[in-house]
């Protein structure tokens, strides 16, 4: 008999190399992984791949695509990168994509039949005040009275889509819409500028861009940023270093929400166009998904984005050419998170192996 | 509208009907909470259970088969669970997340083929009682023998953990998992098997709802149930007997939209929709703010990984 022997060891560092190239190794034993389950079904697993990851972004119209779905998936992450830093767990980013959209929308209504250019920067902004405002909710409850925000933020997210469906179904449903759960369209002026014609990516990618950009600086070169990530590393040392808790906890919630809300906004006043009960095919969960792929970094989170936002194009496509049901780009979703999470395994621990040996039965 | 007592019978059967996967998954839940394991993958465990179950219904034409098949398919999803949070020490918020999200993708690629294919009837007993005694009969006759165990579950549950060694051995893990191992108790084996056991329970939830509530497959058709199973243990501050009654209140305002509408009351149906939610975060603040509240019931070490250095 021969044994192979393995042993586990815990590293003492973390390899920088390992800690970028695990989130590769991810996404390609997911491709694997996608392919398997692919052939289990009846389906050719290389032409079922493609029509899932090369098809959709082979012309100028998908690769737009893919940008105008990035958008908000970018967004969101970077802001819960700010709370997962710092061990706060927002996870209901969709409810502060919705509320943020609720609020915008409001808005926009508001303004229906109103040009200036001033309109939008309005309507936007709201939208950011709006998710802020929904994310101090799970916040201050926890600062406050010591409860867990992972269930707080979740239990929000459905009230959040009761009331979008209430405003839309009741109160702000389009006076000439024959009863369709939705609003108006809003005015031009309330709309997010198109970048090329014919295309559907619009000014919002700018918004992400600059975001992308403010919470680099904000992480890695303020006093700030330090504060956040020492609490994330260890609380005590947080403590003992007199890193007022409490802020931290608001502030970084407050940072999430808003991004969460400009996204909904962004989404509203983008490809949508209007109020319905569906402005957000879950980007708010997908989005905790982005932000571990990137590792919690904004570049890393741009990137990720962009892999993500493949699988929800890839999924449109599939429908078409495979007849297979859209919700198949949740499990290549789940399938990246589970194997990012599995191979973090690597970061910790060294498995040694030590050879062969010949064990005497 | 005339007041029939017999239609505030059948009005109670009901809310028991629909109370059912809540206290399934909430049950099961629980369990796995107890020892220490947060799976927010409840609601993705559900959907395999439903379209496992139905799946099964349809190829094997038999109701048991069907039923069975769902449990062991709940069961062998958490595994991936169990696995990465126990064994490579995952995130259990990250995983159970995914968890869900593959669930819900993996469950609509089953069950691409199985839309549109009408349900069987699932065997309902005592029927004749239920028709035969006025009030009493459509509460208590004329359930499916899933329905029974369901609100036999948080019995067992309670004794389980409160009169039992395995019970004591389970909460001991959940509240302080490196004594329990100090004390001779293989922790990752407790751990792995309230995990699976809470899958199981799951897969049992999502098959109730297929085969006997609307016996159908629909995609997504949990719609959220899984996310209020968990709620529900946080309100119930893991008490099973608490989880049966927040269960019921659960159950009872989705029957009362219902019927809102018939009668034309002017409330809308979304505010009575977001209720559970809100009483939630409502029962969380009050139970978080008073510390020995929370202590009395809460496993300690909820979502916390646990590492042995061997």
């Amino acid at each position: 008999m021969e044994a192979l022997l393995i042993k586990v060891e815990k590293r003492n560092d973390v390899s920088p190399s390992i800690y970028f190239l695990t989130p590769i190794l991810a996404i390609f034993l997911t491709l694997i992984g996608g392919a398997i389950i692919f052939y289990v079904l009846g389906f050719n697993p290389i032409e079922a791949l493609k029509f899932f990851f090369v098809t959709p972004i082979s012309d100028l119209y998908g690769l737009s695509e893919l940008l105008v779905k990035a958008t908000p998936l970018c967004l969101i992450a970077i802001g819960l990168s700010f709370c997962f830093k710092s061990n706060n767990w927002n996870i209901g980013a969709e409810g502060q994509l919705i509320f943020g959209g609720i609020v915008g929308g409001g808005v926009a209504l508001l303004f229906y039949g109103h040009d200036g250019f001033y309109v939008l920067p309005i309507i936007i902004l709201s939208g950011a005040i709006g998710g802020m405002i929904f994310a101090l909710i799970p916040a201050i409850l926890k600062t406050y009275f010591n409860t867990n925000e992972i269930l707080v933020s979740l239990m929000l997210v459905y009230v959040a889509k009761l009331l979008l469906d209430y405003l839309v179904v009741g109160p702000w449903s389009n006076p000439e819409g024959f009863n369709f759960p939705e609003t108006r369209q809003f005015s031009e002026s309330a709309r997010m500028p198109i970048l090329f014609d014919g295309l559907r990516i619009h000014a919002g990618i700018f918004i992400t861009l600059a975001t992308v950009f403010l919470s680099w600086l904000i992480l890695y070169k303020t006093y700030l940023g330090f504060q956040i990530k020492v609490s994330g590393l260890s609380l005590k040392t947080a403590k003992y270093a007199g890193y007022k808790g409490k802020t931290m906890i608001i502030i970084v919630f407050i940072i999430s929400g808003a991004c969460a809300g400009l996204a909904g906004v962004g989404e509203i006043t983008g490809p949508i166009g209007q109020l319905h009960r569906n402005i957000s095919p879950d980007y708010g969960f997908t989005a905790i998904i982005v932000a571990f792929l990137g590792r919690l970094n904004p570049v890393g989170i741009i990137f990720a984005s962009l892999v993500v936002a493949l699988t929800y194009l890839g999924a449109e496509t599939a429908q078409i050419f495979l007849q297979v049901p859209k919700y198949t780009g949740q499990v290549f979703q789940g399938m990246i998170l589970f194997f990012l999470l599995g191979s973090d395994y690597l970061l910790f621990f060294k498995i040694k192996f030590l050879g062969l040996r010949k064990n005497e039965l | 509208m005339s007041f029939d007592i017999n239609f505030i019978g059948i009005l109670i059967g009901a809310v028991m009907a629909s109370s059912v996967p809540l206290i399934l998954a909430a049950c099961g839940e629980l369990i796995t909470e107890r020892s220490g394991v947060l799976n927010l993958g409840v609601e993705g465990m559900m959907i395999i259970g439903a379209i496992s179950g139905f799946a099964l219904m349809v190829v094997t034409d038999n109701l048991f088969l069907a039923v069975i098949g769902s449990m062991l398919s709940g069961l062998i999803i958490s595994i991936i669970f169990a696995l990465l949070t126990q064994s490579l020490l995952t995130n259990h918020v990250a995983t159970g997340l995914a968890l869900t999200i593959f669930g819900i993708g993996m469950s609509a690629m089953i069950g691409k083929n199985f839309v549109g294919i009408p349900g069987k009837e699932f065997p309902l007993l005592f029927v004749d009682l239920k028709e035969s005694v006025p009030f009493l009969g459509p509460i208590f006759f004329g359930h499916s023998i899933i329905l029974y165990f369901a609100f036999l579950l948080p019995f067992l549950t309670n004794y389980f953990l409160k009169n039992t060694k395995l019970g004591l051995i389970v909460r001991a893990v959940g509240d302080s998992p490196t004594s329990a191992s100090n004390q001779g108790i293989n922790v990752l084996l407790v751990r792995y098997s309230c995990i699976l056991y809470g899958g199981a329970m799951c897969g049992l939830a999502g098959a109730y709802l297929s085969l006997i509530y609307t016996p159908q497959w629909i995609e997504n058709m949990t719609g959220g149930r899984g996310w209020i199973a968990l709620a529900l243990v946080v309100f119930a501050t893991w008490s099973p007997i608490k989880v049966l009654i927040g269960a019921l209140i659960f159950g009872g305002i989705t029957i009362l939209q219902l019927h809102m509408q018939a009668v034309g009351l002017r409330i809308p149906v979304q505010l009575l929709s977001a209720l559970p939610y809100i009483m939630t975060i409502i029962v969380l603040v009050v139970i978080s703010r008073d510390s020995r509240k929370i202590k009395l019931n809460t496993p300690t070490s909820l979502g916390q990984i646990f590492y042995k250095e061997k």
